[in-house]
């Protein structure tokens, strides 16, 4: 597959047409129904959690949040095919993703609500944190990929970056590296087309990103990230391909964020309303829904009922989360070195002793 | 001023009317970073700018720090004069190659034949609750290196004229920007052209029992401390220190020498930082005089927490003031 859909050749890996229909079956991925009906299912639930966190973000209930409105397809199928060995190596924009891995919704509440705690995912196996500079943790994956092959271990990176992200140096290291080393990472850029502000067409003269697989001498294609079974199959043949000794594999999912950069952030000032439409025609979750109700696998109906059923469920997490007391100072200092040196224990002491003269007063 | 335009201007407006009066004046100024261009910087600081000037003058990088300074330094070799943004204090360190490589070092190494006219505008410092990496105040990792100027405006008017000399320099500076006070602050500020001198500090308040120094959002904490301090008899010499590197020593000693106190209020991790250098001023200049050891009231050396454990971190004024009466007392 990675043969047909050979970077070079420009041609973009769909499968689903934008209303659900099915454009041919001769790639379509091998999966049970009933794992498809889960994944719609989780889909649902991260989309229905990410609209609810922008509207408590509105209502002053937690801090600046990185929206996955319209992304959420590119999550379900990683969530799809990782296996519970294999590493994620987030950017900030996966929480399909983190779910699956086994971060709690309360954890990312946390974390977004300002708490250190809520980034370090006690629940979940080979998931690094959440990591803000852009890019920086392309490299980690490679360094990942290398514990994997030196230990002969069957186990598969994940690592996110966006469009945006492409363009830092660390990614393109990365990419050399690990094809270098030929080490089990799938490198997945998802091309939401804009960096903040900055559209794609700023960020590259190239056309596209997969195209620079070539150059680094790995495989590369670019898939509709918004068609979940398109998705599906290209992350399902670039872990077997990793598994195979082969090397590492780069995705390029073509997608739109649908939403603002962050809740701070206001996109009307650098898009326009028909450019919006014109991908609002191709959201992931309604080409799924379109297609398991036609194969008579879901009611028409079934996504309100559910979303009304996470809302309740959601909105018990968030309200739990808001329960967290505020951090401790000891946490302030606890966790910075394995061997605490004297001096910053003095810190806090010292820190401590002005907080009993304030209660002094 | 009699005759000046004044308006009422935060620091996002007045950096925005600097970079608007250099760019009018100068066609070899250049402005660009990430955001910078059509939406105007994530902050609004360079707001309305390319509609102005273009967007060959005003515009978006692509998402790389390094190539951003590293681009900005062949530009000044070739004769512009950049003056480009890190976005946050936390993403210039894929920058740090090229600023230390280079921008520090064209000047010595063409031994005075290419000099580096850039400015690098970087928003910084906590309490905005803000994610990771957003938060630090790092002044004295750049104040270190040889080669560098760091400049550190406290209010909107020192923020228009001290930008308006960096621009001007033909020295590398780094203008970091405390975000904190972005907006909090507002003021008249002539809209006329003015510079106000890099390497001077600025005595806010005078006084005779202790040296209190201080920058950027911090001076403001300060000056909320000083009611209280008054009220228990404590005279203070408040000096903004404006520019980090070269550090106005003379001012510096001058004061210390007439207070005998010296206490040193930053959000920086306060091991190596710039207290240390200022401690350093008082023993080298005015050891005799000390009636008490210098004090740094200054941030832990951890990690800036997130929002919901930074308030432990923030110097708050009830903090400058229990530092500042112990100083005196001792
Ligand atoms: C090194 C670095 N520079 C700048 C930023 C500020 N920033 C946060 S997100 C972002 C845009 C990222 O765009 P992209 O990689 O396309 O990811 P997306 O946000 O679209 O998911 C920028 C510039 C950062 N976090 N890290
Ligand atoms: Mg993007």
């Amino acid at each position: 597959m990675f043969k047909e859909f050979e970077a070079t050749k420009k041609k973009v890996f769909r499968i689903l047409d934008d209303n659900g229909g099915v454009i041919s079956n001769k790639h379509m991925p091998v999966i049970e129904d009933q794992q498809l009906i889960d994944a719609y299912h989780n889909m649902v639930f991260a989309r229905t959690a990410d609209h609810m966190t922008v509207s408590y973000q509105r209502q002053g209930r937690i801090f600046t949040y990185p929206p996955n409105y319209g992304q959420e397809a590119i999550h379900g199928a990683t969530a799809s095919v990782m296996r519970p060995n294999d590493w994620l190596v987030p950017a900030f924009r996966e929480m399909g993703a983190w779910l699956a891995k086994g971060a709690s919704l309360k954890d990312i509440f946390l974390y977004f609500m300002g708490y250190e705690v809520g980034n370090t995912w006690p629940a979940a196996n080979h998931f690094l944190p959440i990591s803000v500079p852009i890019a920086s943790q392309l490299p980690h994956a490679a360094g990942i990929g290398y514990a994997i092959k030196y230990k002969k271990l069957d186990e598969v990176v994940f690592a996110f970056v966006g469009d945006g992200g492409t363009s830092e140096g660390d990614f393109h290291e990365a990419l050399n590296f690990a094809a270098v080393w030929k080490v089990p990472v799938i490198f997945i850029v998802q091309n939401n087309q804009f960096a903040i502000s900055v559209p794609f067409r700023m960020q590259t003269a190239s056309d596209g990103i997969a195209i620079k697989s070539v150059a680094y001498g790995m495989p590369g294609i670019q898939v509709d990230g918004n068609d979940f079974f398109a998705m599906l199959k290209t992350l399902q043949e670039a872990s077997a391909y990793c598994r195979e000794g082969k090397g590492p594999v780069l995705i390029e999912a073509i997608t739109y964020r649908k939403g603002a950069h962050t809740t701070s952030d206001d996109p009307t000032k650098y898009r326009t309303k028909e450019e919006e439409e014109s991908w609002e025609k191709k959201d992931p979750l309604r080409r799924l829904k379109n297609y398991l109700v036609s194969k008579g696998l879901l009611e028409e109906t079934e996504d309100r009922r559910l979303e009304e059923q996470y809302r309740q469920e959601i909105d018990r997490i968030f309200t739990e989360a808001e329960n967290q007391p505020a951090s401790s100072l000891e946490d302030v200092f606890k966790y910075m070195y394995a061997d605490m040196p004297d001096d910053l224990r003095k810190q806090q002491v010292e820190h401590e002793n002005f907080l009993q003269w304030k209660e002094s007063l | 001023m009699e005759g000046v335009p004044m308006k009422i201007m935060n620091m996002v407006n007045a950096v925005n009317n600097a970079l608007d009066i250099k760019l009018a004046e100068d066609p070899d100024i250049v402005v660009y970073g990430e955001d910078v261009g059509v939406e105007g910087g994530v902050f609004r600081v360079t707001e309305g700018l390319q509609l102005k000037y273009g967007a060959d003058r005003v515009f978006d990088s692509p998402l790389a720090e390094s190539a951003i300074v590293g681009t900005a330094i062949g530009m000044a070799a070739a004769g512009l004069r950049p003056v480009v943004e890190m976005q946050f204090c936390g993403f210039v360190y894929p920058a740090f190659n090229q600023i230390i490589s280079h921008l520090a070092r064209m000047r010595n190494r063409s031994r005075g034949r290419i000099s580096m006219p850039v400015v690098v505008r970087i928003p910084y410092g906590g309490g905005i609750n803000a994610l990771e990496h957003h938060s630090e105040s790092m002044e004295a990792l750049y104040a270190q290196i040889p080669g560098i100027k760091v400049v550190i405006p406290s209010t909107p008017a020192d923020a228009k004229g001290l930008l308006i000399s960096a621009i001007e320099s033909d020295d590398p500076i780094l203008f970091m920007e405390p975000k904190r006070i972005y907006r909090a602050i507002k003021q008249e500020v002539s809209e006329e052209k003015f510079s106000i001198p890099i390497g001077k500090a600025k005595i806010i308040t005078p006084g005779t029992d202790v040296t209190v120094v201080a920058y950027g959002a911090m001076v403001r904490e300060v000056q909320k401390a000083l009611p209280k301090l008054k009220e228990a008899g404590i005279s203070v010499e408040l000096i903004d220190l404006r520019t980090i590197y070269p550090m106005d020593k003379e001012t510096l000693a001058q004061s210390i020498r007439k207070t005998g106190r010296i206490v040193f209020v930053a959000e920086e991790p306060t091991s190596f930082g710039v207290g240390a250098e200022i401690i350093a001023v008082a023993n080298e200049e005015a050891f005799l005089y000390l009636q008490a050891p210098p004090k740094r009231v200054s941030g832990f050396d951890t990690i800036v927490p997130l929002p919901k454990g930074e308030h432990h971190y923030i110097i708050s004024p009830e903090k400058i003031f229990y530092e500042i009466q112990k100083t005196v007392k001792f």
